[in-house]
């Protein structure tokens, strides 16, 4: 027997009474955790994979979301193939490297990927376009220069990772990312059936934690056949030099592609930054919900609790426990309720970001372990202040008030 | 062993005050068995409250084996309380949602005792008291009876040199509180003192010494 068993069986006893005030603190730490866990893990998926991208400029179809992009929707709007000719065609300087791709979701199995359709790269360098530019070109290289502020990274470029330019792609190959590979067992060589047609696995992409791992690249001819797409793409990934991209490259890309979205990959990751910040700004107002909801709710059962107790405390006093032991009985209490509800809430609010993290932000939730931190002392700290009083007013409570038993 | 010099008492409450306590003196030496008497609201509780430590009168000194306890800080008390007094109550206050072992326990551990020596003194006063086979039980599982040896075996857990009693027969029926007064009598030949506030005359009469409360003074 000691104080946090005496604690613990009281609290045991009356569970029904501080359920409402523990889920108060509890509900307001799942979201938290849940908005903060997406948010970080969106932020982060999207800057490892534009930063292991090996391209700068993404042209879309006008009325695409970079989130539709991203999650590959079955819905995902198209635009013609033909526009890859048109940027190779013209006389636009700075283009180094172009990729034209469709994707599509599909389900193998049970499971869900992404299918994407590419060109390797011994069918597009034969263009005009790779003749007069590319890393050939000492100027190029140059303005090309990596250190200059449009190429820098977001700090998750990985060697390991980066996409490589695929040279050369069989029409029945297919390469698939880790989460493919491992979910569908599959090793190189491995056949794979998709939409009834029959491919085999020329490689697996080692994991990268982005959408990549749960993708399958196959040529895109190929993939235009079977997904019924003849002739459409719904992205292109370029490689503009930095210092054309200065010069106006997305500016002379625009004239000549006008029913198009051309955006940088610095302005996308802006772009969900600012997201992020806005989910930030939920998250603060939740805090404070829960610092007022869980706080007044807090209080309010512990004060009620040390009403009702009065008579237990005057006892504990005349046995010889003395007013600190009594306040710390209390504060006691409220610490185990707030480690309780932080480590609840923690793995709670994580579970819930990793459920719901792919479906409404595309993106694979990991935990959090700073959120964990963050989560605990929140719930203790609300739990802590809330409870300060009603356990100050425990501990002074007048034993003669209570044990005259007139 | 205890000398109460010059003790009033005044409480305070919406406006009114009451005086309790009417400069009482006394003295009790070691080992003796006393019941104080006298009519309700005279002061008994009060008076038993102030020599246990629990409430700081208004005036007036309380000495135990010379230490004067009010001259104590909070937390001083509360140890001397600990380690010398035992209290038990007409309602007994065992704490509801623990066992009788759990109960007797408190004391032992507030003492700073293990949980195996508190698991092995508890248990041993549990069944000499006759509670062997109702250790794990909670107090509403116990008889009036049983609730009242718990409360004794609680306060004589960590062996005190003085007992202090509020109308322990008070919600007895004539069986147990025979029982419980004989049980009393036998921890005072043991050496304990023992102070009992009680309004059963044939209880009183089994004290040595009876003292009578009217009004807050002591009379005749
Ligand atoms: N906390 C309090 N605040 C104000 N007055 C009090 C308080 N406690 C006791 N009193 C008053 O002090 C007087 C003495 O009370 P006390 O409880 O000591 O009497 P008692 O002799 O124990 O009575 P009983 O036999 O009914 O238990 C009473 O008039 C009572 O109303
Ligand atoms: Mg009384």
């Amino acid at each position: 027997m000691n104080l946090r068993k005496i604690i613990l069986k009281e609290l045991l006893e009356r569970k029904k009474q501080f359920l409402t005030s523990f889920i108060a603190i509890l509900l307001g730490v799942i979201v938290i955790v849940a908005v903060k866990s997406v948010s970080n893990s969106s932020e982060k998926a999207i800057a490892i994979q534009l930063d292991n991208l090996g391209a700068n400029i993404l042209v879309l179809p006008q009325t695409t979301t970079i989130d539709n992009y991203f999650a590959a929707d079955i819905n995902a709007p198209e635009m013609p193939e033909e526009y890859v000719e048109r940027i190779a065609n013209s006389t636009i300087k700075g283009v180094d490297n172009m990729s034209p791709k469709l994707s599509a979701r599909m389900n193998i199995g049970e499971h869900s990927f992404v299918l994407t359709g590419i060109l390797p790269k011994n069918e597009l360098a034969s263009k005009p376009i790779w003749q007069t530019s590319g890393f050939a070109d000492p100027g190029l290289q140059a303005a090309c220069d990596p250190n200059n502020i449009m190429n820098t990274s977001h700090g998750y470029e990985d060697p390991k990772l980066q996409r490589k330019v695929i040279d050369s792609l069989g029409e029945y190959d297919c390469i698939t990312g880790s989460d493919v590979a491992s979910k569908l067992n599959l090793k190189e060589g491995s056949p794979l059936e998709i939409n009834g047609t029959e491919f085999k696995v020329a490689s697996i992409l080692p994991q990268t934690g982005t959408v990549d791992d749960g993708r399958i690249f196959i040529h895109l001819r190929t993939a235009q056949k079977i997904l019924g797409k003849k002739g459409v793409i719904n992205a292109i990934e370029i490689m503009g030099c930095c210092s054309a991209i200065s010069e106006g490259l997305l500016g002379n890309l625009r004239n000549i592609l006008p029913d198009t979205k051309i955006t940088t990959i610095n302005h996308i990751v802006q772009t969900q930054v600012e997201t992020n910040h806005t989910m930030a700004k939920f998250s603060v107002i939740f805090l404070i919900i829960i610092i007022l909801v869980g706080g007044i709710s807090i209080g309010n059962y512990m004060w009620s609790n040390v009403e009702e107790r009065k008579k237990e405390i005057g006892s504990l006093l005349a046995i010889g426990a003395s007013p600190k032991d009594i306040y710390y009985i209390f504060i006691g209490k409220a610490l185990i309720l707030g480690v309780i509800g932080g480590v609840t809430g923690y793995v709670l609010g994580t579970l819930g970001g990793m459920i719901l993290g792919p479906r409404i932000a595309g993106v694979k939730v990991l935990p959090v372990p700073l959120l964990f931190v963050w989560a605990v002392l929140i719930a203790v700290g609300v739990s802590v202040i809330a409870s300060y009083f009603p356990a100050r007013r425990a501990a002074k409570i007048d034993p003669a008030l209570i044990l005259q038993e007139i | 062993m205890i000398k109460i010099e010059n003790l009033s008492k005044k409480y305070h409450s919406k406006g009114n005050s009451v005086l309790a306590l009417d400069e009482v003196s006394l003295s009790i030496e070691k080992g003796e068995f006393i019941s104080i008497v006298g009519p309700s609201g005279s002061g008994k509780t009060t008076l038993l409250l102030c020599m246990g430590g629990l409430i700081h009168p208004s005036v007036g000194k309380v000495n135990i084996d010379g230490a004067s306890i009010y001259d104590m800080g909070i937390k001083e008390r509360a140890a001397f309380r600990l380690r010398n007094l035992g209290f038990v109550f007409q309602t007994f206050n065992l704490i509801p949602y623990l066992t009788a072992l759990e109960n007797v326990q408190i004391p032992l551990s507030l003492a700073g005792n293990n949980n195996g020596n508190q698991t092995e003194r508890a248990t041993q006063l549990l069944e000499k008291l006759g509670l062997g086979d109702r250790l794990n039980h909670k107090p509403r599982e116990l008889s009036i009876g049983q609730q009242q040896r718990v409360a004794i075996a609680r306060a004589l857990a960590n062996n005190p040199k003085i007992i202090l009693a509020d109308e322990p027969t008070g919600n007895l029926d004539p069986n147990t509180t025979n029982e419980t007064v004989t049980y009393l009598n036998l921890l005072n030949q043991t050496g304990i003192t023992v102070v009992m506030v009680t309004h059963n005359p044939g209880v009183a009469e089994r004290a040595q010494r009876t003292l009578r409360l009217v009004d807050g003074r002591l009379a005749g």
